[in-house]
């Protein structure tokens, strides 16, 4: 493998779905860098509430080819946006449990400020405009998609 | 005539009781199509709530129906 294919592939993995639990240590490694004096993460965990209702579990589903598309312009803004070295996301689909790992964001920087600015910036776009959908299942029997409208979205 | 395939998601797939379709259509642009969908399995969701892509790209409703594209209504998104 040459340099430029090297690159390439890099290049396009800052953004990713994974049916498999999200495995951290590849993700933070992969952002070490000897210009980087500050690492900020986030992770969404998946909770046994919402909206006043008892959760049992969740399932996500995806437009992948979309999904992935726009989860890498999101990272490649934030890279624009904001003084950071280099910056990841994973989002989960498929069946989660409680307290499953849904989505990880990480960011690395020379100083701190840019890294948590970038992680929010990633995390809340993830949520506004990436074609991800949640199925979640409660504990009386019900199931359902969320679609929430934009003034009922609760940060989380 | 244009032949398209349409992707449904999430409770739009429900409704639908299909996650794809092959259709020969008439509609002039996607929002006519959005439209028939709608009408044919009784969408809950109005026009306003949704986006749509095609071939993999976020679209304008009023774009035209290209033949052999791949269509998708995008629902309101719940990731996170």
């Amino acid at each position: 493998m040459n340099f430029r294919d090297a690159h390439d592939e890099r290049e396009m993995k800052k953004f990713a779905l994974s049916d498999n639990p999200i495995d951290i240590a590849p993700l933070r490694g992969a952002l070490l860098d000897a210009r980087a004096g500050a690492f900020a993460s986030f992770e969404g965990w998946v909770r046994d509430h919402n909206d006043g209702r008892a959760v049992r579990g969740l399932r996500y589903e995806a437009y992948a080819a979309l999904a992935e598309a726009e989860g890498e312009r999101i990272v490649d803004e934030a890279l624009a946006k904001f003084e950071i070295v280099d910056a990841r996301c994973v989002h989960r689909t498929g069946e989660l449990a409680i307290g499953e790992l849904a989505i990880w964001a990480g960011a690395s920087a020379a100083h701190r400020d840019a890294a948590f600015a970038a992680c929010r910036y990633i995390v809340d776009e993830v949520k506004l405009r990436v074609p991800i959908w949640k199925h979640e299942r409660y504990a009386d029997g019900a199931a359902g998609w969320l679609h929430p409208q934009p003034e009922q979205e609760k940060p989380t | 005539m244009a032949r398209v395939t349409v992707l449904y998601f999430a409770s739009l797939r429900d409704a639908a009781g299909v996650a794809s379709e092959c259709l020969e259509t008439e509609a002039p642009d996607l929002r006519t199509l959005y439209e028939s969908a709608r009408t044919r399995y009784g969408f809950a969701l109005p026009i306003d709530r949704l986006r749509v892509a095609v071939d993999g790209a976020f679209a304008k409703w009023g774009d035209p129906i290209r033949d052999g594209g791949e269509i998708a209504f995008i629902p309101p998104v719940s990731g996170g």
